[in-house]
């Protein structure tokens, strides 16, 4: 079913651009910089929720919620890509996006600055990212758009929200 | 029209092994000499609708099995046959080939052809051989002769096949519309070269002019060689997709006579040559593609993984309950909705009772959902006869197991999960516990040992007792073992409960005993970790010479816990009430520092160490002042008693445990997460992996 609806989706998706390699993504602001990550993998925006802190981990993974009975984490991007900290505003908006890891989907959210808006981009015109100074590491950027003047980086949401392996107890 | 059968496979499978367990049961019976019409006719049953069912979904290998299996059985019903020790090991035995058949065809995997031979052969010999025999002859001896012919047979047999089925011919002269139906004859032909060298050859005399030609319309038919040591079943599966839509003729290469299929007509549209050669050059690259190994064995190993999901059996009355329940819901919710309409201050007395209603409501439905899940505790007894009696035959040891209780009701994710460490400590018990007849009738006690396993509620748990009459656990033995092994320090004095608890110290090897049966490198130290990742405890107790119990408590359900939460800072964490032992007011006074290495706390003689949650979960919010006192919860993880010390106590509640991982990741000290009552998570804590954490 949800194959079906989903098949559906990127059907009339392309329909209306008309185009074979068109790709949307969904941009938002991290600072001042701006990044995309593909629209499809986007599950739903949210706003900025007290989070219930879990111990022992990463710093930018600042804890878990209640998304509607299942027990999701939330990833601070700023701190992620070290980025100097902002507040959490009621403004403060929380990207839920799913994520495949092997064979199983996992659902996390990330907080960002603010959503700005979602961009249609011909496959074609996507270049690769060269080797630049931001704060992020190459390995999360798929490639640099241009939209109106501005530079979108595309990330790749498998990869950045790969847990890092922490130092488990051995004998479990 | 044909109907997609594959829908009843499940159904059919369930019904299968559960008409093998009744049958299992009922040679278990026989096997003690209990001869019962009935019971030889329960088993027939079982081995009739098994017949029947794989008949109907074309499991022919399964059906023609069972039919000689029946055939043994209806003239031991009939009377015309006596129930030997023999046939009935013979019988178990089949159980078992038949088990096997069944499990490979439900993962569609292929029959393991030898072994079902062989046992057919056995079982045959049992049928035409023996039924002279006299019953007094020696069962054991029966059976290796048996067993030896059985061997010989298979061989024969097995050189047989190697001269038949050394490769297939096939004819496959698909129908017009195949290609529209979505199969391309590539393919199929990429499947068969999986399975030995294949040799297509096309014949395109139905190929019409260029002209006539429609592009969707297959018009080419094949003569395949396929060169290998491959089942008729292999070659007819991958033709299962295209059954339908082409005439299909398999024959084994050996007596393979010319393809039957009539060369057809010289085509009728054959002025025009030409086009018919430009399609027979695109076949070289057909050919070529078929020769490359297509890797799609993944592919095949996803699909079996995907088989495994579950599926229960549930009492109508349970699901009749249920819907009460669910009725009474929608009740008080209209009635509710009733006052919410026009409300004014003098309906609140209304509304609480409403709401009252719904509370208790609430309440019941998630108890009768939860009884959907449980299933009586049979459902892992009753795989133990078969057990005890296999490996008893082995030991040369008289053992009679006894069920008590199998009607107890329990989760089945218990059910799931306790059958292995149960199986490890029947195991053992058998093993090491029971002694050998003549042993037992020196010590005075009768020749046959006894295994009672015996499952009842106590609480809100479910015990569950492995009885053994046998020679007892050695506490001094044991004792020199652990000294020997450096697991303790000499000297030490230790409760007899703390002597029988080092045999669940990991590296508490009782390597000397070493047996095929026991120590298969599933530990105690397993066992007893299996257990309390469920949840649960275990305990010995026994006595030298007289037998040994071993006790597990196990909660009822997986599902839901009683937490007791408490505050660290401003978070909220759950303890499992199960491990609380007590809880203590305490200041920072009371805590003896050890030399640097961490805390301790005096508790009536005892000196527990003391885990600081503020430290361990690195906890910075909350009062700074009563960072030096706190309540102290004494918790008991891995027969270790440890106090946990946190700001306070909050109150106890019924948790729901949702799964940390199913998102995130496994977290060192806890075990799962919550939603508590305003909507937001609490980490449930895993006292024995905190216990451990703390003790690195």
């Amino acid at each position: 079913m949800a194959q079906a609806s989903e098949n559906q989706d990127i059907e009339q998706y392309h329909d209306s651009k008309k185009l074979d390699n068109a790709v949307q993504f969904l941009s938002f602001a991290l600072g001042k910089e701006e990044y995309g990550v593909d629209i499809l993998r986007v599950q739903e925006i949210r706003s900025w929720e007290p989070v219930s802190r879990i111990p022992n981990v990463p710093f930018y993974e600042k804890g878990v919620v209640n998304l509607r009975g299942s027990i999701v984490p939330i990833l601070d991007l700023r701190e992620r890509f070290s980025l100097s900290k902002a507040e959490y505003t009621p403004l403060t908006v929380v990207v839920v996006l799913q994520t495949s890891d092997g064979n199983k989907t996992r659902i996390m959210g990330v907080v960002v600055d603010s959503v700005s808006d979602v961009i249609s981009v011909d496959k074609n015109e996507i270049q690769s990212a060269p080797d630049f100074g931001t704060k992020v590491s190459n390995e999360f950027i798929n490639g640099l758009v241009a939209v109106n003047e501005r530079m979108v980086m595309l990330l790749d949401v498998d990869k950045l929200l790969k847990l890092e392996d922490l130092d488990q107890d051995e004998s479990q | 029209m044909s109907i997609d059968m594959s829908q009843f496979h499940q159904v059919f499978f369930e019904e299968c092994f559960e008409g093998l367990e009744a049958m299992e049961s009922g040679l278990l019976t026989l096997d003690m000499g209990d001869i019962d019409s009935e019971i030889i006719n329960t088993i027939f049953r079982g081995a009739h609708s098994i017949k029947g069912g794989s008949g109907t979904f074309g499991f022919t290998v399964v059906a023609d099995y069972t039919h000689i299996m029946e055939t043994l059985l209806d003239e031991m019903r009939d009377g015309r046959r006596q129930v030997t020790q023999s046939a009935v090991d013979v019988l178990l035995g089949s159980v078992d080939c038949l088990r096997e058949m069944l499990t490979a065809i439900q993962n569609e995997q292929d029959v393991d052809e030898a072994s079902v031979a062989k046992h057919k052969a056995v079982l045959e010999i049992e049928l035409n051989g023996s039924s002279s025999a006299t019953e007094s002859a020696a069962p054991v001896a029966h059976v290796s002769v048996d067993e030896d012919i059985a061997d010989e047979i298979t061989e024969i047999e097995e050189e047989a096949i190697e001269d038949t089925e050394q490769g297939w011919k096939i004819a496959f002269c698909p129908y017009l519309d195949l290609l529209k139906t979505g199969n391309d004859p590539v393919r199929l032909f990429r499947e068969l070269n999986e399975l030995g060298d294949l040799t297509a050859t096309p014949n395109i005399q139905d190929v019409p002019g260029l002209y006539e030609l429609d592009p969707e319309e297959c018009n080419i038919s094949w003569d395949l060689k396929v060169v290998g040591d491959i089942s008729e079943a292999e070659i007819r599966e991958i033709f299962n997709w295209v059954e339908g839509d082409c005439e299909l003729e398999i024959q084994p290469l050996a007596k393979a006579k010319p393809s039957k299929k009539p060369a057809p007509p010289p085509a009728v549209k054959k002025d025009d040559s030409e086009p018919a050669e430009i399609i027979s050059e695109v076949k070289p690259k057909m050919v070529a593609d078929v020769k490359k190994p297509a890797p799609q064995e993944s592919d095949n190993e996803a699909k079996t993984a995907a088989k495994v999901s579950g599926s229960i059996r549930v009492d109508t009355d349970k699901i009749d309950a249920l819907i009460n329940m669910v009725g009474e819901v929608v009740i008080t919710q209209s009635m509710l909705g009733l006052v919410g309409e026009n409300f004014t201050m003098d309906k609140v007395s209304q509304l609480k009772r409403g709401l009252a209603q719904l509370e208790r409501h609430t309440r019941d439905l998630q108890q009768s959902v939860m009884n959907v899940r449980m299933l009586p505790i049979s459902f892992v007894f009753s795989r133990f006869p078969r057990l005890v009696h296999d490996i008893s035959t082995k030991l040369d040891k008289k053992i009679v197991l006894k069920l008590v209780g199998e009607n107890t009701e329990v989760d089945k994710a218990v059910v799931e999960l306790i059958n292995d460490p149960l199986v490890h400590l029947i195991r053992n018990s058998l093993d090491h516990g029971i002694e050998k007849p003549a042993e037992r009738v020196a010590a005075g006690k009768p020749e046959t040992g006894t295994i009672e396993l015996k499952a009842y509620h106590r609480g809100g748990h479910i015990v569950i007792e492995i009885i053994d009459d046998g020679r007892g656990l050695d506490k001094d033995k044991l004792l020199a073992k652990a000294i020997e092994k450096g697991l303790i320090e000499e000297n030490v004095l230790l409760t007899d409960k703390q002597i029988f608890e080092l045999i669940f110290m990991p590296g508490f090897s009782t390597a000397e005993q070493l047996t095929d049966i026991s120590g298969r490198g599933v530990g105690m130290d397993v066992v007893r970790r299996n257990i309390q990742s469920l949840g649960g405890n275990i305990e010995i107790i026994s006595e030298l010479g007289k037998g040994t119990t071993i006790a597990i408590h196990l909660p009822l359900t997986l599902a839901i816990l009683d937490g007791q939460s408490v505050a660290v800072g401003d978070e909220t964490y759950i303890v499992p009430l199960v491990s609380i032992i007590e809880s203590i007011n305490i200041t920072e006074k009371m805590l003896n520092k050890v030399a640097g290495k961490g805390e301790t706390f005096r508790l009536r003689n005892e000196y527990l160490p003391v885990i600081r949650m503020r430290e361990i979960f690195n906890v910075q919010s909350g009062d700074a002042i009563k960072m030096n006192e706190g309540v102290l919860v004494v918790v008991e993880g891995q027969g270790i008693l440890c106090g946990l010390l946190v700001d306070d106590l909050l109150g106890q509640q019924q948790v729901v445990i949702k799964s940390l991982e199913a998102n995130y990741r496994r977290v060192e000290g806890v075990s799962g997460a919550t939603i508590l009552g305003d909507g937001s998570v609490a980490l449930i804590l895993d006292v024995p992996g905190l216990v451990r954490f703390s003790v690195r």
